[in-house]
């Protein structure tokens, strides 16, 4: 076994291992610390695969954007020393029967389906060409999409801030009442 | 570089973990637990993206571009849940899907 297997092996029980804990853990702060886990052991597979570009994104992005917007707001909502109470037997079974049988459907399918290569030469992925790709028109160029995602995430921010900024005063008087 | 790993592991651990998300989204009752189980799967359909363009299109970039803008749409996507729920817990006092079941009040 060369190294390469027992690093892939390695990962991939800690992904397999640590998103099983991420959905079963029953404190939410201990699942959110888990998916931590799982997101960087797949930025390690993203090195295996040698796309260090994306390896860093997963890492700085999801690793240290999402996973800390999601601790953040398990603190602004939830007491961290609060259970979930158990998941009743009936529906964790039928969830589990379902997506078990969907897992083997689709790896049954995998493992049928003959994959074949192209036999052209691999490209060199630097932070150069991802640039340029990024930013041309022409052939293999991305510039539409890139336009399209900086909007989206313009649009994500002034949503999130103001669905999230307090309600005006009125607003405020109501929901007292209604309480 | 990946000498002795078949694409078909990539793809296996892809479908696994695709699966224990979905597992986690039918199971979960809490809006945030939720919203972690949809980054499980948008995490895997990644990897699956990446295996591809590296094993059956190394001369091309498709893969890592998608994946790029996957992980984009995955954090906006996350700031928008995040503010939602922390209204809900603001009006209701809880993010318990069961107990949130009125939209207007």
């Amino acid at each position: 076994m060369t190294s390469n297997q027992l690093m892939f092996i390695l990962f991939s029980a800690m992904i397999v291992v640590f998103s099983i804990l991420t959905v079963t853990s029953r404190k939410i702060l201990r699942a959110a610390v888990y998916l931590l886990f799982v997101l960087v052991s797949t930025a390690g597979l993203y090195f295996m695969l040698n796309y260090q570009f994306l390896a860093a994104v997963q890492l700085t992005l999801y690793a240290g954007g999402i996973v800390v917007l999601i601790i953040f707001s398990i603190l602004l909502t939830s007491h961290i020393e609060h259970q979930f109470e158990q998941v009743e037997w009936k529906k964790s079974l039928f969830s589990a029967l379902a997506a078990i049988s969907g897992a083997i459907l689709c790896i049954v399918t995998i493992l049928d389906y003959k994959f074949s290569a192209t036999a052209e030469a691999a490209k060199e992925v630097d932070l150069r060409l991802i640039g340029n790709s990024l930013l041309s028109v022409g052939k293999d160029g991305y510039v539409l999409p890139f336009e399209v995602i900086s909007i989206l995430l313009l649009a994500a921010m002034i949503a999130a801030i103001v669905i999230a900024k307090k309600g005006a005063p009125k607003k405020e008087e109501s929901q007292t009442l209604n309480k | 570089m990946n000498a002795g790993i078949p694409l078909y592991y990539f793809l296996i651990l892809a479908t696994i973990m695709f699966f224990v998300g979905v597992y986690g989204f039918l199971t979960r009752r809490n809006l945030i637990t939720i919203l972690m189980s949809v980054e499980l799967i948008l995490n895997s359909v990644n990897i699956n993206f990446l295996a591809f363009n590296r094993y059956l299109f190394p001369h091309q970039l498709e893969g890592l571009f998608f994946s790029l803008f996957v992980i984009a749409v995955a954090a906006s996507e996350a700031a928008v849940a995040i503010a939602i729920i922390i209204n809900i817990y603001r009006r209701f006092t809880t993010i318990n899907v069961e107990d949130v079941n009125v939209m207007k009040y």
